[in-house]
């Protein structure tokens, strides 16, 4: 088949706990070095959904593809776990709490999963932990342990060691919720700056400033559904839908 | 009788020798019980059902009756059905595998309580459920109970002195050696406590070294 493809796209994603539905038919596609923000009130399935990508939430019913590859593919169970762990190096995750690992050095958590997984020497795997920590500003802290890292320092690590398996889509669930105020900015300055480099990138985020500076499209999801989508400055300007408008009114309400 | 502690030079060998048994088996023991521990841990709480099942009876069955006898069982009983194990590594089995259980209670416990988005992010990065619990889980778990392994580990030590009964020839017997030729029972087992104590010291001053290195990654 020549047809193409999105770059991204999940087809009628479904999720439920039990009785309770976290996702209802979501389908969304994402073209290669577009960045999505996903916003929405605190369980409107929004994490959820990002977590289903590379299959750390997996879906009850829908499919997930990156790149023509089908992510969430139904295999055996041995098959299955080769081919989502082939999968997940190709997608790098942010995570709210960092989730560095306290027992390894800035440089070996850097380094871990390329050491392991693809085989590169010691040496290689230096320049890349240099390469990659120059990058989101944290060269200096190489040989620091992440609890002597601001929370800032950590996310920026953490960015860090996504970036160094090379993946072609990164997720950033809620990178800077956990963060002092004053350190939020320079983990978005590392955002914005893979941004500029057209990293494909989706972002679940509170930041709605951010997400219209940086953003080529917005998702408003309420309630396990898209209620809205479209480019920053008519999701945020102007809302088409009641529970958009809702949302954004009482968002900016506690903003101030 | 009075004490008389000079009954002791002419024996410095045999109870150096005995020093060095005892050193020999504490340290097999403790890394057979460290990593034996490990692989308990792991196989207790992911390890297939067929797998978990007879690992959980060894575990209980090690844990719920005495050392002493399991040291016999290991030895002489083994040797009945044509297992003619040494003593040494009859005993090695034994306090190993004890304390395996044991260490392997607390890893247990450690690993359950390693956050959650560890192994998140481990298998996220593509780290396959075992790297990810080899590289990520069990270290923290294992840096966590590093104090209390310790203390199992002096426990060992201590219990290390059961071997005599099946012929190692470290401290204890060393001492019962000494006292069978001397009939000074006070001054040797004396002596043997006060060398238990000085290997102890020793043993923690490594776990402290350990424990140490330990301190910033967390």
């Amino acid at each position: 088949m020549t047809q193409t493809h999105p770059f991204v796209e999940i087809r009628h994603a479904q999720k439920s706990y039990g009785k309770l539905e976290v996702l209802k038919d979501i389908s969304l596609t994402v073209e290669r070095g577009q960045i999505v923000a996903i916003i929405g009130p605190s369980g409107s399935g929004k994490s959820t959904l990002l977590r289903a990508i590379n299959d750390l939430d997996p879906l009850t019913a829908g499919e997930v593809w990156l790149d023509g590859l089908q992510v969430n593919k139904a295999l055996p169970h041995r098959q299955y776990e080769n081919h989502i762990n082939e999968m997940r190096q190709q997608i790098g995750m942010v995570f709210q709490h960092f989730n560095l690992f306290p027992h390894l050095t800035v440089r070996e958590n850097v380094t871990m999963a390329p050491k392991l997984l693809k085989t590169i020497s010691d040496k290689e795997a230096d320049t890349l932990a240099e390469e990659q920590l120059d990058h989101v500003g944290m060269l200096e802290r190489i040989d620091y342990y992440p609890s002597q890292l601001s929370g800032g320092q950590k996310q920026r690590v953490a960015i860090a060691r996504a970036l160094a398996m090379k993946p072609k889509l990164m997720l950033f669930d809620e990178a800077t919720s956990a963060l002092d105020p004053e350190l939020v900015e320079e983990v978005n300055l590392v955002m914005k700056k893979l941004a500029e480099e057209h990293m494909t990138m989706i972002i679940v985020t509170h930041e709605m400033d951010f997400a219209a500076s940086v953003c080529d499209r917005v998702i408003f999801m309420d309630k396990g559904l898209v209620v809205e989508e479209g480019p920053p400055e008519l999701v945020f300007k102007n809302p088409t839908q009641e529970r958009t408008q809702n949302f954004l009114r009482k968002h900016l309400e506690g903003a101030k | 009788m009075g004490l008389d502690f000079s009954v002791i030079p002419p024996f410095y060998g045999t109870l150096a020798l005995g020093v060095l048994w005892t050193i020999a088996i504490t340290a097999t023991s403790a890394v057979l019980s460290f990593f034996g521990g490990i692989l308990l841990a792991v196989v207790a709480l992911y390890g297939p059902l067929v797998v978990r099942l007879p690992f959980r009876f060894v575990s209980w069955l090690f844990m719920g009756t005495p050392l002493l006898l399991q040291l016999f069982l290991i030895y002489f009983g083994l040797a009945q059905i044509g297992v003619d194990l040494p003593a040494f590594v009859a005993g090695v089995i034994g306090l190993g595998f004890h304390y395996a259980v044991y260490n392997s209670e607390l890893i247990q416990t450690a690993m359950v309580a390693v956050d959650k988005g560890q192994m998140e992010a481990a298998r996220t990065l593509g780290l396959s459920r075992r790297q990810a619990l080899m590289r990520v889980v069990v270290p923290q778990a294992v840096r966590d109970v590093l104090p209390p392994i310790g203390n199992n580990m002096i426990a060992l030590l201590k219990d290390s002195a059961l071997v005599s009964v099946i012929g190692v020839s470290e401290l204890t017997l060393s001492a019962q050696l000494a006292i069978g030729r001397t009939y000074r029972p006070f001054e040797f087992y004396a002596a043997a406590a006060v060398l238990y104590y000085v290997i102890n010291l020793g043993m923690e001053a490594v776990l402290r070294g350990f424990e140490k290195r330990n301190r910033l990654s967390r």
